[in-house]
């Protein structure tokens, strides 16, 4: 086949949708990025002085990056995949040797003007390896050592990045999962993670109260117990199908804790909370002898599960007590547990009053008196979203979320389309981590999740996030192109 | 590998990115469209609301003599964004502060936990409180400094050195108060104690605001709706206190080196004429900047300079008292003018003796007043308590007795106009049913018929018996406030309160408090211009004696009623004696006569060591 061919077939068969998308957020980020900085007595929004300035410069040299990234073959990322991620793996190291310590964090480069952060790239570095390791010709996610090779090649980079202390970066590597989970990993394993979080959030935030003087347990544990007991029995159904086991479960378990309750409440209060444990603990070996009766390896499984859910609120709460002072602070205010508003909370604070202040149609380009009279701190980076409540208000914000469910979607169909697991695996990478960035950034904002400073992706002002995140997505583009050329 | 394993996953991960939408969506219709705190707190950011603060009611003696009034200061504000080219040598040395000093407080106000609204954008505090003085050399040079303004602010100002506990003082609201009256916010002044904190209502006034609208830049816009938001600051009223300012000041000055406190009271209002108590402190030292070093250095004082003891302290009335049990006795027809008690050295009665001093016996009512006998009054005491045809027990006695006491204003607060104010203690029949386990009679308790025991008084309710009796028989709650300029004084501070005891029988004990003074234990009050009526007291104590007196003079249409409690003092008649007297004469005839002045000189050099133990 001719080469000249493919490069224009190539062309036509570039998404423009996407790209279309990909633009708006673009502009819209750089106009919130003006509002965010601009300073009245520096008026010229181009001015390299000024960060819009300089975003327009990051936000041109991106568009010149995704037109080379255009030219670049599959084939090469198909070849390299390996050769760029040890690359990564050595850059990161490197970095975390020679970057000079910048606000605790030793993750930047600095390149004479300008600063890099390899964290940043060392991303599409990943998702190209893992989508070249599951597209092998004998992969199956069921194979405990490939599965295991897959986790290790996840979870370097992340230890890697966590010594560079930047948790928040590393935690965006934690979407992999979701990826893994589109190629057949064990739905399971996400409910796991689903269910420590309701735990702990659970767990902590109610670790002080009781429910009522007829009933004197600690609220945390109380809940934190019942839903371990609830999850357990549930999955025993869902993946044995045994109904003896629901109905021991159900009589022994439900019906027991049931009893109790009603004894405390009406008779004797006392804490059952005992008793639940006391409970668990039976499902729990119960669990183990249904292993070896039956010697099924998933009831081994849902013990390990029971065990687990079981022993957080203890295990939660003795590490909570061990935590640093700001962590604990941080995490207390999240849960709502304290009003701090001159130290961690102050920021979600003064935002959620920025964003409220918006109100429908927004103040109005250059309007918003929080952001400009820096109410809002790191207004233009992790904070960003708060110009956009602002002065676009509700109608923009929403249209803003609108436009990323829209773009997400759209990579979503792209990926879908692949031809082979490696474009598949690699396209929901980078939309997995979008999802992330989105599901992070604006939660944090909207003091609806845990205040992590990650960037906006195309809104918040920088260079390395905006070129990272442009690179991510059109090697997805360039590999999407190339869906209707057959693979050699 | 079959790529259409796992395809409907995708619907899944299409859900979760639809769910954060939806969910992030709701919550900013929340934020933005419901009506939240966060828009209000918005808008105090938008909105300008600038207080302009009312002048702050001043105060006057009774005469009309000015005590304190306000002045300005000037607080030195700083926009930080438009701070530049500062010459900030220049700068210190003019504001006489050092470069440390500057930077400390630059970076005070940066600092987002000491100072939590801060924006570079708007207006902080730099230096608070600069005198006129120190400002006028500043205003000439301020154009040099960019990003520096001026705030005025009025500050509290004491034209006279005396009557600190009377008058208070004001300092900036604490949180709590913030908590309890949203009318203030934090940076306001608020009076802490004295008549500053009790009429903090009337004298504070009502603040201003004027609505202004800022923009993105800071700038203000103007007026919000052309200022139909506005309105003006209600200036604070002024007051009129009772206290004659030069009694007031003779008062303290007796009081010099000695501890206690002297309380006059005028009887036909209850205008309470002068309330010393010692030791005192300038009131000068609590203006301004130096307020909290003095208010700490004070509190360290062994003396407690700062507690009134003229309403705060609880003391046993001594002697004074036996006047409440000659009327109660006289009322309840235990006795009469006729009736006699012996008394040799004192009321004996098996093993129990209360001890007196050397005079006839036996003797009736007048005499036993003039040589304040201590036999007679547990005599009466005893043959009232044990009188079984008149009460049930001896508990329906003790309760007919405490019912006197109270209705004459001992055991309870008398409601005067300052934020504090002590009870007293009068017992009941509960009190020694509880202490004796109901086995108690009259013997049991002797000792409160001449104001020992159980029966503790503040000087305020001492100087409020001597009203009572002035009036033969009411008294008008006591008060420091004569008039409230522009309102009327609260309704609760005019009632007349008349006692169980009628007139004819106070006439009995004026008369004995009138031998006191003529023959008795008070003859040094006696004087050629007006008739003084008097009861010392020497109240038994661990240590030495407290030295007691309570009078009023003239015998016909008083003026004046004194209480004068000095600490340790010894006998009545050795200071509280002279000090009642002197203090009726410098408000009765204006002036001390020489011979008075020369009392009053010998009185103030006087000095009671308490040594340094903690009281």
């Amino acid at each position: 086949m001719a080469q000249g061919n493919d490069s224009k077939s190539v062309i036509r068969s570039i998404d423009w949708a996407t790209i279309t998308l990909y633009l708006i957020l673009i502009t819209w980020g750089w106009f919130s990025v003006c509002g965010a900085s601009y300073d009245f007595t520096n008026p010229d929004v181009f001015s390299f002085s000024t960060n819009s300035g300089k975003q327009m410069v990051w936000a041109c040299t991106s568009f010149t990056l995704a037109m080379a990234l255009l030219m670049i073959e599959k084939k090469f990322y198909n070849m390299g995949a390996y050769i760029i991620y040890g690359g990564m793996l050595l850059l990161l190291i490197v970095t975390l040797i020679i970057a000079p310590d910048t606000k605790g964090s030793r993750s930047w480069i600095p390149l004479g003007p300008v600063k890099l952060q390899p964290a940043e790239f060392a991303k599409f570095a990943v998702a190209l390896a893992i989508g070249k390791y599951m597209d092998k010709y004998d992969f199956n996610m069921n194979n405990t050592r490939q599965f295991t090779r897959l986790i290790a090649m996840i979870c370097v980079p992340i230890l890697i990045i966590i010594l560079q202390k930047e948790t928040g970066t590393a935690l965006v590597y934690l979407t992999f999962f979701l990826v893994l989970y589109r190629e057949g990993m064990t739905g399971s394993l996400l409910f796991t993670a689903f269910a420590a979080v309701v735990y702990f959030v659970v767990g902590i935030r109610f670790s002080t109260d009781t429910i009522s003087v007829n009933l004197p347990v600690i609220t945390g544990e109380f809940v934190v117990l019942i839903l371990a007991m609830v999850f357990t029995t549930i999955m025993t159904w869902i993946y044995t199908k045994n109904e003896l086991a629901l109905k021991v479960m159900l009589v022994g378990g439900w019906g027991i804790t049931l009893l109790a309750i009603l004894f405390s409440v009406y008779v004797i209060p006392f804490d059952v909370c005992k008793i639940i444990l006391f409970l668990n603990l039976l499902i729990v070996l119960y669990l183990v002898v249904l292993t070896f009766y039956y010697r099924f390896y998933k009831y081994a499984l849902i013990a390990a599960f029971a065990a687990m859910s079981t022993s957080f609120f203890y295990i939660c709460h003795t590490m909570f007590d061990h935590l640093a002072d700001h962590q604990r602070i941080r995490i207390e205010v999240l849960l709502g547990m304290k009003e701090d508003l001159r130290g961690a909370g102050y920021n979600v604070n003064q935002a959620k009053i920025a964003i409220g202040s918006g109100g429908l149609s927004g103040k109005g380009f250059l309007n918003g008196t929080q952001t400009k009279l820096k109410y809002v701190p790191e207004q233009d980076t992790d904070f960003i979203f708060c110009t956009v409540g602002e002065e676009e208000g509700f109608i923009g914000s929403a249209g803003v979320l609108i436009t990323y469910l829209l773009f997400i979607w759209r990579l979503i169909a792209l990926a879908e389309r692949q031809p082979d697991t490696m474009g598949r695996v690699y396209g929901y990478s980078v939309l997995s981590i979008f999802l992330f960035h989105l599901f992070i950034n604006v939660g944090m904002v909207l003091g609806l999740t845990p205040v992590i400073g990650i960037p906006l992706p195309f809104f918040s002002y920088g260079g390395s996030s905006l070129w990272g995140f442009t690179i991510l997505l059109f090697i997805f583009l360039r590999m999407d192109a190339e869906r209707n050329i057959k693979r050699q | 590998m079959n790529r259409h394993a796992n395809e409907s996953r995708k619907f899944v991960i299409a859900g979760i990115a639809l769910i954060i939408v939806v969910t992030y969506i709701i919550r900013l219709a929340f934020l933005q469209l419901g009506e939240s705190d966060y828009k209000t707190n918005a808008d105090n950011n938008a909105f300008f609301n600038n207080v302009i603060f009312p002048s702050r009611g001043v105060l006057y003696d009774r005469n009309g003599e000015l005590l304190v009034f306000n002045q300005l200061a000037y607080d030195i504000m700083v926009v930080m964004r438009e701070v530049q080219e500062l010459d900030t040598l220049d700068l210190c040395k003019t504001l006489g502060i050092s470069k440390q000093d500057f930077i400390d407080r630059m970076n005070t106000i940066k600092d987002r936990n000491k100072n939590p609204g801060y924006s570079s954008y708007t207006q902080q505090l730099f230096m608070p409180q600069m005198s006129s003085k120190d400002f006028s050399i500043f205003q000439e040079k301020m154009f040099r400094f960019r990003g520096f303004y001026v705030r005025e602010r009025t500050i509290r100002r004491y034209a006279t050195n005396h009557g600190a506990h009377v008058l208070g003082d004001v300092a900036e609201v604490a949180p709590t108060d913030i908590e309890k009256d949203p009318y203030y916010s934090p940076g306001d002044y608020i009076g802490k104690q004295g008549v500053e904190r009790s009429y903090e209502k009337y004298l504070r006034g009502e603040k201003g605001i004027e609505v202004l609208l800022r923009d993105a830049r800071g700038r203000i816009q103007g007026h919000y709706k052309n200022g139909a938001n506005d309105h003006k600051p209600v200036p604070g009223k002024d007051l009129t206190l009772s206290i004659d300012i030069n009694v007031q000041a003779l008062g303290e000055r007796l009081m010099k080196n000695k501890m206690g406190a002297i309380v006059a009271i005028e009887p036909k209002t209850g205008e309470v004429l002068c309330m010393v108590s010692a030791p005192s402190y300038d009131p000068r030292e609590l203006e301004g900047k130096e307020r909290g070093k003095h208010m700490m250095e004070m509190g360290r004082d062994p003396m407690k300079p700062m507690l009134n003891r003229a309403i705060l302290g609880t003391y046993p009335p001594g002697s004074t008292f036996k006047t409440t049990q000659a009327l109660t006795f006289l009322q309840e027809g235990i006795i009469n003018d006729q009736t006699a008690y012996p008394c040799s050295h004192g009321f004996r009665f098996g093993s129990l003796k209360v001890g007196c001093h050397a005079h006839g016996s036996p003797l009736t009512l007048e005499p036993a007043i003039s040589t304040s006998c201590n036999g007679y009054f547990c005599w009466g005491l005893y043959y009232m308590f044990s009188n079984r045809r008149k009460y049930k027990n001896v508990q329906q006695a003790m309760t007919t007795w405490k019912d006197y006491m109270v209705s004459m204003g001992f055991g309870y607060k008398l409601g005067i106009d300052m934020p504090a104010e002590a009870r007293g203690m009068i017992p009941n029949a509960d009190y020694y049913d509880k202490a004796h386990k109901f086995s108690w009679s009259a013997l049991s308790v002797i000792s409160i018929a001449i104001g020992q025991g159980e029966v503790t008084l503040t000087p305020l309710q001492i100087a409020n018996l001597g009203a009572t009796i002035a009036n033969r028989g009411y008294y008008i709650t006591p008060h420091v406030v004569k008039k409230i300029h522009g309102d009327k004084l609260a309704d609760s501070l005019l009632v007349k309160h008349i006692t169980k005891v009628e007139p004819k029988y106070y006439e009995k004990v004026v008369n004995g408090m009138r031998r006191s003074v003529l023959g008795g234990t008070c003859h040094a009050a006696n004087n050629p211009w007006y008739e003084v009526c008097g009861k010392t007291g020497t109240a038994q104590n661990r240590g030495q004696d407290h030295s007691v007196f309570m009078g009023f003079a003239p015998k016909d249409n008083p003026k004046i009623a004194v209480a004068v409690y000095v600490e340790n003092g010894g006998w009545g008649a050795t200071y509280g004696v002279p000090i009642g007297a002197l203090l009726m004469e410098q408000y009765i005839n204006g002036k001390l006569s020489e011979e008075s002045e020369l009392k009053a000189q010998a009185i103030e050099e006087k000095v009671i060591n308490y040594g340094t133990r903690e009281r």
